[in-house]
């Protein structure tokens, strides 16, 4: 038995949908442990709809810290309160999603709470033995956290969305004081609004690399991604250049991705971007050149050029679906 | 401006991952500096030099690295960059875990007491990603994860640090002495800025190579060795990896002739759309 504690994440107070990936860690977290009970923790400001939206999933109860001086997500401030509320509920297990704020923020909640930690686990073997990959994917590595407390984080393609519960879990507020800032603060957040969804939930996902030649010519992959309602994705190369937004790396050291169609356009097939996307169901590449490392992971291969075929492709699978 | 960069040495990414009974073969590996760390050397640089006609150095760079004694070859290469000093403090590749390395380097920003301390995102073989944010919480230091961006100060009092975060770039202020981890982004030519270089400087994309005449002067610049006894650390690790296994393989698949071909390929046979 085993009280765990995950960490949800809200913006403006909208649930992010991050946390219910959360929750299917930290359901297996309590079913490795014999049983206990799971808590959400979502901390901020003005949080709205966020706790309630989170206590329709399969949680035993709902924590709210809401703190003006929490309003934005600081480590800092967040890590001591994510620590206080593991020690107020005796919680031998703290979790969160490998999100850019789980990666950030579970590391400092370690240190204040003198535990071993896990990051990015996909699969947990025991109450303290989980699978993790190591060195970009090419292997699994079984680890063991050797305190009585134990943090992981996990990576969100491993662990599916929590589906919605029958009953609604019950919410308190609690009140635990914001750690101190330490003189940082956030300036300013500049997010690029898009209309398609999130690459790591997306069911298709359209990335190019650099053989797109511009930021101009991802219009033409944006499009394709829109027919097949997707996501659109790039390589380091094509962020590092400046064709789109870094946010859209796939990667080692991106976003993790493992849609059921993954097309790759323009892409060499690095390890570095092998790691990100790998365990996509179907996998597509077209690269003009037959050699590239993209094709030996690829389920269908197209060797050619983007500029011959992405309109053409476009076209018909825009037919197909008015069909 | 006084920096402290860590640098862990990692076997080459583009070798091949040998695995056998449980274990990672590093027989004939060959062994390079984490590349985020390599990048953090590069903004320690920037950050400590001012580029105009001549460059200038205007600020300390130490790297730290914990690891067995050979790697002092890659603690030299970081010499041969540019960086000042370096120091190595003795232990396995494999037999640390994240805290006793924290431990370490908490140890050591004790002894030298930084103005910044910079690090890679993470290692990419052991891909904790870990432990700057222990660092930081252990000291009670302000932290700034996955830079892309870092603006010194006029003053040398604080940085202002652009963070890839999901969606896209937040900025963050620090008062120093703070811990800052370098992302990718970090080494394209403008992305950092010390008041010291004139702000229209672009350096060439990537990491710097050490020149000629680095490398000879790498070869006199201190390298001071330390052990966990002179620094008074005694951590115990929180993480033991009990054995590693290959990822399943996936197979190359078939190569198809036209859009057609595949668009039949992905109805009728994958069931994809
Ligand atoms: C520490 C580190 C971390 C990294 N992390 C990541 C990561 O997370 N994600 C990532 O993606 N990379 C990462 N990389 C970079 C990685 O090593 C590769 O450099 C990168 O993935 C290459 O991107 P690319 O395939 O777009 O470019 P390239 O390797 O240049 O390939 C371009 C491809 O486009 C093809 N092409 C050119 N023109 C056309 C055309 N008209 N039509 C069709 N095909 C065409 C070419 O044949 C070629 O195969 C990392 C590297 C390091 C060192
Ligand atoms: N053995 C080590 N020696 C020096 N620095 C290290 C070591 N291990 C990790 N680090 C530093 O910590 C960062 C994050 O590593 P990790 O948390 O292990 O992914 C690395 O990029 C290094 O800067």
């Amino acid at each position: 038995m085993s009280n765990v504690l995950v960490v949800a994440e809200q913006q403006h107070g909208v649930l992010r949908s991050a946390s219910l990936n959360a929750i299917s860690l930290g359901r297996a977290l309590v079913a490795a442990n014999g049983g206990g009970t799971l808590t959400a923790l979502l901390v901020g400001h003005e949080l709205g709809s966020a706790a309630a939206e989170l206590a329709r999933y399969p949680v035993d109860q709902v924590l709210t810290v809401d703190h003006p001086a929490l309003a934005a997500y600081l480590a800092e401030t967040h890590a001591p309160v994510v620590a206080a509320v593991a020690q107020q509920l005796a919680a031998e297990q703290v979790a969160a999603t490998a999100t850019s704020t789980g990666k950030d923020l579970l590391p400092r909640v370690a240190a204040l709470l003198d535990a071993g930690m896990a990051s990015e686990i996909a699969a947990v073997v025991g109450p303290r033995r989980f699978k993790r990959p190591m060195l970009a994917g090419n292997a699994i590595g079984l680890v063991e956290v050797l305190t009585s407390r134990v943090v992981v984080t996990g990576r969100q393609t491993e662990w599916p969305a929590a589906q919605p519960s029958a009953a609604a879990a019950p919410i308190t507020a609690t009140a635990v004081p914001p750690g101190p800032a330490l003189g940082a603060e956030v300036l300013g957040l500049a997010q690029l609004p898009s209309e398609r969804p999130e690459l790591t939930e997306a069911r298709v996902v359209v990335t190019g690399g650099r053989g797109m030649g511009s930021g101009e010519n991802f219009k033409h992959l944006g499009a394709l991604a829109d027919v097949l309602g997707g996501a659109l994705g790039a390589t380091r190369a094509a962020c590092d250049a400046g064709m789109v937004p870094n946010d859209l790396q796939v990667g080692q050291t991106g976003k993790v991705v493992a849609p059921e169609l993954y097309l790759a356009v323009g892409v060499s097939g690095a390890i570095q971007h092998l790691a990100g996307m790998k365990s996509s169901r179907v996998i597509v590449a077209i690269n003009k050149n037959a050699e590239a490392p993209i094709f030996q992971v690829a389920d269908y291969g197209l060797v050619a050029k983007w500029e011959d075929t992405i309109e053409d492709l476009t076209t018909k699978l825009r037919a197909l679906r008015s069909a | 401006m006084k920096i402290l960069v860590t640098a862990k040495r990692v076997p080459d990414p583009e070798q091949k991952v040998k695995i056998k009974d449980g274990a990672l073969d590093l027989s004939g590996a060959n062994f390079i500096v984490n590349p985020f760390d390599e990048y953090a050397v590069e903004a320690a640089l920037r950050l400590t030099e001012k580029v105009e006609g001549a460059t200038t150095r205007c600020g300390e760079v130490t790297v730290l690295g914990i690891g067995p004694k050979d790697m002092s070859q890659q603690l030299r290469s970081c010499l041969a960059m540019g960086a000042d000093r370096a120091l190595l403090v003795e232990g396995s590749d494999e037999g640390l875990d994240s805290e006793q390395v924290a431990r370490v380097i908490v140890a050591v920003y004790q002894r030298e007491r930084p103005d910044l301390l910079l690090l890679g995102k993470q290692t990419v073989d052991g891909e904790s990603n870990q432990v700057a944010q222990l660092v930081a919480g252990y000291l009670g230091l302000p932290q700034a994860c996955f830079a892309c961006t870092i603006e010194a100060s006029a003053d040398g009092k604080s940085v202002v640090v652009g963070r890839e975060v999901d969606g896209g770039t937040e900025t963050k202020r620090l008062p120093l002495p703070a811990v800052v981890t370098v992302d990718l982004r970090s080494v394209l030519p403008q992305s950092v800025r010390n008041q010291q270089t004139p702000a229209t400087h672009a350096y060439p994309e990537g990491p710097r190579y050490a020149s000629l005449k680095g490398i000879m002067a790498s070869k006199k610049k201190p390298l001071d060795s330390l052990d966990l006894a002179t620094l008074g650390v005694t951590a115990t690790p929180r993480l033991k990896l009990l054995s590693l296994e290959a990822p399943p393989q996936r197979q190359a698949g078939v190569k198809v002739e036209s859009v057609d071909a595949l668009i039949d390929k992905l109805r009728h046979e994958a069931k994809v759309i």
